[in-house]
């Protein structure tokens, strides 16, 4: 039996009627068509489709379109405003901090958790806050300079 | 030559990021046509089992099923097996289909599909079909597969061995260890899972009313899988088929080979007129991705008084997996045997390697392929060789180099390397590292009770397998050429279409870097098409670091091509004669008067106007080219590791990483370092933490990414790179491969840092990966005086 939920994606309120076990993920991809949320394992543990729901990141494989019924969604199609890009991915850009860019929109709404919560980290903080991100191109080596390009950015502000 | 200008060796951002970056990439998964089906397989949960029966029905019957298919269907189809790209002499071929049909020898082996209008109502309907089996005993490891009294696999294939191949001469190799000093080493190279972050998907839409089929696949060499797919699978006619790889989300290997599932859902699209897709679940990947690596060997290394090698005898059982995968037999060979030379002058090498059938999921090229197996072989004999010798491991490995002055180098295991300077990595590596203070360090903090270990690895590899002529005699059933055609617009803006394949690589940045720099004209205005078999000239794909050396050399070829004809235009229309005319940023001018010029776009325009062209030439300007390179390229470099073990847990922390790499002339040094980067992280991981692990029954007990340990950003250290610069003589370019050079040479380093460390301990040897429990179990053993 259908529900009828309604989600605020990246400031636009959406309605649709979904199976209840529908994930937030596949909603966002299947019936929003935003792509840019990955889906890199079943685990919860690649960390490729996370997106900030009521100001949290959240993996969206496990939660599930109807858990995410009246809040608020940011993926990464909402990050840059007016065509601007956000500090975190002029970071990514600048640093070289993606190859593949599969794990790159989880990456981004990770770091941008992380760093509204601490605004100055230092790279262990910042490593250890990945710990949910997984990444095979990169060694993390550039990620985590691309997420200290944005602080310093940011801190500017 | 692009020497001269800008931007060569440049480290400019790169073009395809702000796509990947704003969540704009076209993934396979991302592709949406309509009406399309979802496909769902019905996997073996058995690692060995005859198929007794299959009932569909209660499957057909599932809300919003299309079609169910079985191997039955498809052999009644005359869908034909899964081909293998490279025979060795005498290799037993058995069949590999699509979906199985008596017998599964794997968990994972498909068995059946279902087709469905959604991915829910497919995997509801899987549940649903009932497949009876009888199990079989089953075998996983190596060598047990070729004990007497193991279950046989294949029938074509006695004893489960699949090829025996050696290199080198054996006799020689024999006289060489009489009388010398020599070590030996019982060493597994453990069994590796891909674990590229975009699972496979495929996407296929056959119309009936052209007859034309379109796959999207997450294919690394979509021309390859085009080849393989209609001429050997499907027959469906070459012309009639397109296959697309668009984004692809990392490759390390898997995603060159053909698979059941892509054949499956072609097949499929063209039974049902509809779109079928198919997109791997995680665990699907970790049961169906080729793995890589799973060597089990004896080495022996021989060495004179004074410390030099004079022997290497290496035995090796590589285990297969259940069936042949696309690129099999070539890995724990051609790109594994040849290697064991290294850097070293080695005057006799035999290497024996047995392919052997197991009930595991089939094992092919896996980043490194072959080379990171022969590296840790190597290295780890020559440090074990150092220690019993009593010599430091970096003098051992310098006094053991090929000479600079030794070039071309003939190895005894059929190589020839065309150029390389060993000592200045070694030296600049040694200096990065301050590896006298870190010698002093580790005797302090010997002292405190504290196990910080220092490890080497100096490496070759060799990349962009070459020429196709040889790839043909040593058994390759395709060639190993590069494409690239390009085509100057009227208004002098260029498109290349390359046979490369990028994903990760950024090719569209660097290759048009080439470009830009070649015709003098602005990077904005050249583009890169690769991954379109209907845009791109036929092409052999991204594979073995091959792509720039290759692929970008194929390129060069084009534009000489075209520079060429618009000097003949130019001097057309400067009066001038040809030879009189120079090609220089952009411009042709005459020799000597740089103002009777052409722009380039003004020859572009006029190549198309053809209002005044040459008497003869034709209008237009575009060319083509095929470059088939005359060798390899040899990559090589010193890669330090330094670890601290701690004695009472076992728990291994990288304290620091130096890499020193040679990959010839480079394009963008900033893609060079990111790409030796996560390969170092790759083979980092091998050594401490990553293994494919089957139970004894033949369940993979590492299937998820809860259980299989890739590395986090927390457990790895920042990188020190550097490179020296030997350029390649093979290629117009100069460049050499730099996709695998980390994870080559990283495995070797770690474990002999990590070895290195418990030296004091008593512990000289413990088999990948080295993990905390492995290791104070070894601490344990040496401490009770038992071996290591």
């Amino acid at each position: 039996m259908n529900r009828a939920i309604s989600v605020t994606v990246n400031g636009k309120t959406r309605k649709h009627e979904v199976e209840p076990r529908l994930l937030l993920v596949h909603y966002l991809r299947e019936v929003l068509n935003l792509t840019g949320t990955h889906v890199g394992c079943d685990t919860s543990q690649c960390g490729a489709c996370t997106v900030i729901m009521n100001d949290m990141a959240v993996k969206s494989c496990t939660i599930l379109a109807v858990q995410a019924d009246g809040s608020k969604v940011l993926t990464i199609e909402g990050l840059a405003q007016d065509g601007q890009l956000h500090p975190i991915q002029e970071g990514f850009w600048e640093e070289h901090g993606l190859q593949c860019g599969f794990c790159t929109p989880g990456m981004i709404m990770q770091a941008l958790q992380m760093l509204q919560r601490n605004p100055k980290p230092t790279d262990a903080e910042i490593r250890h806050g990945l710990e949910g991100n997984l990444c095979r191109c990169t060694g993390y080596h550039n990620i985590v300079k691309a997420i200290q390009y944005a602080a310093k950015k940011m801190a500017r502000k | 030559m692009a020497t001269a200008t800008k931007l060569f060796g440049s480290s400019i951002k790169r073009r395809e990021d702000p796509r990947f970056i704003t969540g704009k990439g076209i993934y396979t998964d991302d592709v949406k046509l309509p009406g399309t089906t979802c496909a769902a397989f019905v996997r073996s949960p058995h690692a060995h089992a005859r198929i007794k029966s299959v009932n569909v029905v209660k499957a057909k019957a599932s809300p919003g099923v299309v079609a169910v298919f079985t191997g039955r269907d498809l052999a009644n189809a005359k869908v034909g097996g899964l081909p293998c790209g490279w025979l060795l002499p005498g290799i037993k071929l058995p069949p590999h289909p699509a979906l199985a049909v008596e017998t599964v020898r794997y968990v994972g082996d498909a068995v059946a599909v279902v087709i469905a209008e959604s991915a829910f109502a497919a995997k509801d309907a899987v549940e649903k079909v009932e497949i009876q089996y009888e199990v079989l005993p089953a075998v996983t490891n190596g060598l047990s597969a070729v004990e007497k009294g193991a279950p046989t696999l294949h029938s074509v294939a006695p004893g489960n061995i699949c090829f025996t191949w050696s290199i080198g001469d054996k006799e020689k190799t024999e006289g060489a260890f009489r009388g010398a000093t020599v070590v030996k080493q019982h060493l597994v190279n453990q069994r590796l899972i891909p674990n590229a972050m975009e699972p496979r998907a495929s996407l296929a839409s056959y119309e009936p009313v052209t007859g034309d089929l379109t796959l999207w696949v997450t294919s690394q060499n979509p021309h390859v899988h085009r080849l393989l797919m209609a001429a050997f699978v499907l027959g469906i006619p070459e012309h009639k088929m397109r296959v697309i790889a668009p984004d692809v989300g990392g490759g390390f290997g898997s995603k060159i080979f053909v698979y059941p599932e892509e054949v499956v859902v072609t097949w499929a699209s063209k039974q049902l007129g509809r779109p079928v897709k198919w997109t791997a679940e995680r665990r699907e990947s970790y049961m169906t991705d080729a793995h890589g690596r799973d060597h089990i060997t004896d080495a022996e290394m021989a060495f004179s008084k004074d410390g030099k090698i004079i022997g290497l005898r290496v035995k090796t059982h590589a285990n297969l997996g259940a069936y042949l995968s696309t690129f099999a037999p070539l890995i724990p060979t051609y790109l594994y045997g040849t290697l064991l030379s290294g850097l070293y002058a080695i005057p006799a090498i035999y290497c024996e390697v047995v392919g052997v059938f197991t009930n595991t999921t089939p094992v092919d090229a896996y980043r490194g392929a072959g080379r990171p197996e022969a590296t840790y072989v190597l290295e780890r004999l020559v440090d074990l060789g150092a220690r019993a010798l009593k010599t430091d491991p970096a003098e051992i490995r310098r006094k053991n180099f090929i000479p600079a002055d030794k070039f071309p180098y003939q190895t005894p295991v059929a190589l020839a390397y065309d150029s390389g300077n060993y000592g200045p990595a070694l030296d600049r590596a040694l200096s990065m590292a301050d590896y006298r203070k870190l010698r002093a360090d580790q005797e302090r903090l010997r002292r405190e009770g504290r196990y910080l270990g220092i490890g080497f690895s100096t490496y070759i590899e060799a990349c962009g397998p070459a020429p196709s002529q040889v790839a043909g005699a040593l058994g390759a059933q395709a060639g190993l050429w590069e494409s690239a055609h390009v085509r100057v617009h009227p208004t002098g803006k260029v498109t290349i279409y390359t046979g490369s394949h990028s994903h990760g690589q950024g090719h569209e940045t660097t290759f048009t870097q080439i470009g830009a720099d070649e015709l003098g004209i602005p990077w904005e205005d050249v583009e890169l098409v690769h991954g379109d078999t209907a845009a791109i000239p036929f092409g052999m794909g991204s594979y073995g670091s091959r792509s720039t050396a290759v692929g970008g050399s194929a390129i060069v070829m084009s534009l000489n091509k075209i520079k060429e004809k618009g000097r003949k235009i130019a001097a057309h229309l400067l009066e001038a004669a040809e030879g009189d005319v120079v090609f220089e940023d952009g411009k042709f001018f005459v020799r000597g008067a740089p103002s009777r010029a052409k722009t380039f776009q003004e020859v572009a325009l006029m190549a198309y106007l053809a209002h005044n062209l040459p008497p003869g030439l034709e209008p237009g300007l575009e060319a083509t080219s095929f470059f088939d390179p005359p060798n390899f390229t040899f990559p090589f470099g010193t890669h330090i590791a330094v670890a601290e073990v701690d004695p009472e847990t076992g728990q291994v922390k990288i304290l620091r990483y130096v890499a020193v790499d040679d990959v010839g002339r480079v394009v963008n040094p900033m893609i060079v370092d990111g790409m030796v980067h996560g390969g170092i992280a790759q083979g980092v991981a091998q050594a401490l933490w990553e293994s494919g692990v089957y139970d004894s029954s033949g369940q993979l007990l590492t299937g998820t990414m809860m259980d299989y340990a890739l590395p986090k950003a927390d457990q790895l250290p920042f990188f020190e790179t550097d490179r020296t610069e030997t350029p390649s003589p093979v290629n117009p370019l100069g460049v050499k491969g730099a996709g695998e050079t980390g994870t080559i040479a990283s495995t070797a380093a770690v474990a002999n840092a990590v070895m290195d460390a418990l030296a004091p301990l008593g512990v000289s040897h413990i088999d990948l990966p080295l993990t905390p429990d492995r290791i104070w179990r070894a601490i344990r053993g040496a401490k009770k005086g038992g071996r290591a």
